[in-house]
């Protein structure tokens, strides 16, 4: 593949502007950070995705200065940032709290780091009143903290932390305090204006959703590990391992035993007195290992009768059916007790919907449409 | 109905406890002295009807007011009082600032036990301290025979019955309530609003003085005023750890009432004293108000 611009992370000659070293960063005995290295390139919008306690904050709070490593080495453009104190990095950070200063106005809190750089007063002025109208808040700019709404606080913490124009920005879970609607239109606004300034964006989240919507790419974690960093298609359809394909998204795993058949795929025996499962795979597995197969539900069909052409199909019945407007979750039991989910879209009203409780239905998926996984 | 009742508590409270207590000290500073039991005239008699309460009346006046200004000792322990008073808080303040921002910053586990060290003198009685301060600080106390036997001075200090007696015994007492309200203040700031301070480009002391001061500055007015308003009209420590020259406000209220056996003077004393207080108290009951509306 092609190194293009937009991919910095295929380009083996690219620069990284922040290079984690075999980093491990314990507190007494417990373990934040286990020898992590990663690389983050200028202008990412680099996600960090993981349950509480797997690291991430962590990493942003070592990123920041507010934590030192305990070995291995992070390197900013090259840098080793170590022996940098917070307020000499050009790092600036957007906290979980917004961390809003309730004694200034917006515009004070906003002028806050520039004034502390001593800037001449009439660019002050200019910056400030830009980052003002960045974020849409110019008719705020005399107001305090706690005479705005939750978002356009978050709107002011995060010009705050843009005002001096950092080299890299780092966000701590900045839409977890707002109402779903409300976090949706902001990831867009917070693309725009990470694509507008050219900053190089570090998001901590739990929320996979958020995670794939804002970022180039996402690094899942789990116990100080990264799992799998890559763009979120691909963390999407080619999960490393079944800890990533479970953490995003909805998925099916049918585990079973390997057996290489005929042409590149691989036949998967996976319940006694079924057919195996044809799945074809790039990983290598030997014959009898133990895998899993992943899939996702809208890649598996639901149809009354069995289709004629599909590479795989089992029996079921409907357990259950999770009806979400635009699409429904059927839960399909199979004979052997392993539910499945399927998805389907709700192109046609619900009154003519063509299966109910109990039905048996056949679900099909094809030989490629699932990840078939190593255990 | 209920309702009424409630309210009717504290307003009940109020009025036995301080409106009729006032209001006979104020009717007493009006009054004029005499050799009798009560020793002021003159008496409401209600046995001769209306005119039992036209002369009762008729018989008071400020004539008590017109003397607190006229003899220099009143105004001179009004003042003094005031200066001992702000100087007490300054020092308590000094002292009570970095005791309070050591307990905010201590691990979690600990600071349950730093405040019980805190409260903890509360739980002898104030008498007795005071008395134990002037075991401390006498010529052959606690103090004197340390510093003599370590070798710093050659003869004893004379501390008590002195101003700066007073002085230590007033930051002593009054510590508590100025630690308590600024622990209070420090305690509910937010640890990543000095991050953020760190974050934007600020050293330790810069983010001290933006922002841990400025949000701490309601717990300093209010621990202040706790202590100035008390200090100013205090009587316990002035006699027992002050001298002859220590010249406050109390302790002329108190000879007044029980060496000159004048109630009138005392009272009319009393009387000003409340209104010199009234400014601080309404200044603190601001003060509390405002932190309130921004909380909300």
């Amino acid at each position: 593949m092609d190194a293009s611009p937009l991919a910095p992370w295929e380009d083996p000659r690219a620069q990284p502007l922040i290079r984690f070293r075999n980093v491990t960063k314990s507190f007494g005995a417990f373990t934040a950070i286990d020898d992590l290295s990663l690389d983050i390139f200028e202008k990412e919008f680099f996600a960090l995705l993981g349950p509480s306690g797997c690291g991430k904050t962590t990493m942003m709070r070592m990123l920041a200065g507010f934590e030192a490593p305990s070995s291995g080495v992070i390197e900013l453009a090259g840098q080793d940032i170590a022996p940098v104190p917070p307020n000499q990095r050009a790092v600036n950070m957007m906290f979980q709290s917004y961390a809003l200063f309730p004694h200034l106005s917006i515009w004070d809190n906003i002028a806050f780091g520039l004034k502390r750089d001593k800037m001449p007063k009439h660019d002050l002025n200019e910056r400030v009143e830009a980052m003002l109208k960045l974020t849409r808040l110019e008719q705020f700019a005399s107001r305090k903290p706690h005479q705005i709404s939750g978002g356009q606080r978050q709107r002011v913490a995060l010009a705050r932390s843009l005002a001096k124009a950092p080299k890299l920005l780092l966000l701590d879970e900045p839409l977890g305090a707002l109402d779903k609607k409300l976090r949706q239109d902001t990831q867009f606004e917070l693309m725009d204006i990470q694509e507008t300034t050219g900053t190089t964006f570090v998001i901590v989240t739990h929320d996979q959703e958020e995670a794939m919507t804002v970022a180039s790419r996402v690094a899942v974690m789990d116990h100080g590990r990264i799992i799998q960093a890559d763009t979120p298609d691909r963390i999407y359809e080619t999960p490393n391992s079944v800890y990533v394909a479970d953490f995003i998204g909805d998925v099916n795993i049918i585990q079973g035993k390997a057996n290489s058949g005929e042409g590149e795929g691989y036949r998967i025996f996976w319940s006694e007195g079924q057919p195996p499962l044809q799945a074809s795979s790039s990983t290598d597995l030997s014959t009898g290992q133990s895998c899993s197969l992943a899939i996702r539900p809208e890649k598996v069909a639901i149809s009354a009768e069995r289709p004629e052409e599909a590479a795989n199909a089992v029996q079921g019945k409907v357990l259950d059916i999770a009806y979400l407007g635009n699409l429904s979750t059927y839960h399909v039991e199979l004979p052997n007790g392993l539910v499945i989910k399927a998805q389907t879209a709700n192109t046609r009203r619900i009154s003519r919907r063509s299966f109910t409780w109990e039905d048996p239905v056949w679900l099909s998926w094809t030989a490629t449409a699932g990840v078939l996984l190593a255990n | 109905m209920r309702r009424f009742f409630l309210i009717a508590i504290p307003y009940g409270w109020l009025l036995v406890l301080f409106l009729i207590p006032f209001v006979i000290v104020l009717k007493i500073s009006l009054s004029d002295t005499e050799l009798a039991i009560p020793p002021y005239t003159p008496t409401l008699d209600l046995s001769q009807g209306w005119s039992g309460i036209r002369e009762f009346f008729a018989g008071l006046d400020l004539e008590n007011f017109v003397w607190l200004t006229e003899d220099d000792l009143y105004w001179k322990a009004y003042l003094s009082s005031l200066w001992i008073a702000t100087i007490s808080t300054l020092l308590t303040l000094m002292i009570g600032y970095p005791m309070a921002y050591a307990m905010a910053r201590s691990p979690e586990q600990w600071r349950t036990t730093l405040m019980m060290l805190v409260i903890l003198p509360f739980w002898t009685s104030f008498l007795i301290r005071v008395y134990a301060w002037m075991g401390i600080l006498s010529q052959e106390g606690f103090l004197n025979q340390f510093l003599l036997w370590i070798g710093v001075i050659d003869t004893p200090l004379t501390i008590l019955n002195t101003n700066t007696a007073v002085y230590i015994g007033i930051v002593y007492t009054y510590l508590p309530f100025m630690i308590l309200p600024i622990y209070a203040a420090l305690d509910r700031l937010d640890g990543s609003l000095i991050e953020a301070a760190e974050d934007l480009g600020c050293s330790r002391l810069m983010a001290f003085w933006l922002v841990t001061l400025p949000l701490s500055r309601p717990g300093v007015i209010a621990g202040c005023f706790l202590v100035f308003i008390p200090a100013l009209g205090e009587f316990v420590i002035p006699s027992l750890l002050g001298g002859s020259g220590t010249l406050m406000i109390g302790k002329v209220l108190w000879e007044e009432f029980f060496s000159n056996r004048d109630w009138p003077v005392a009272s009319a004393v009393a009387v000003v004293l409340l209104l010199i207080l009234v400014i601080p108290i309404v200044l603190f009951q601001r003060n509390q108000q405002k932190q309130q509306e921004a909380e909300q």
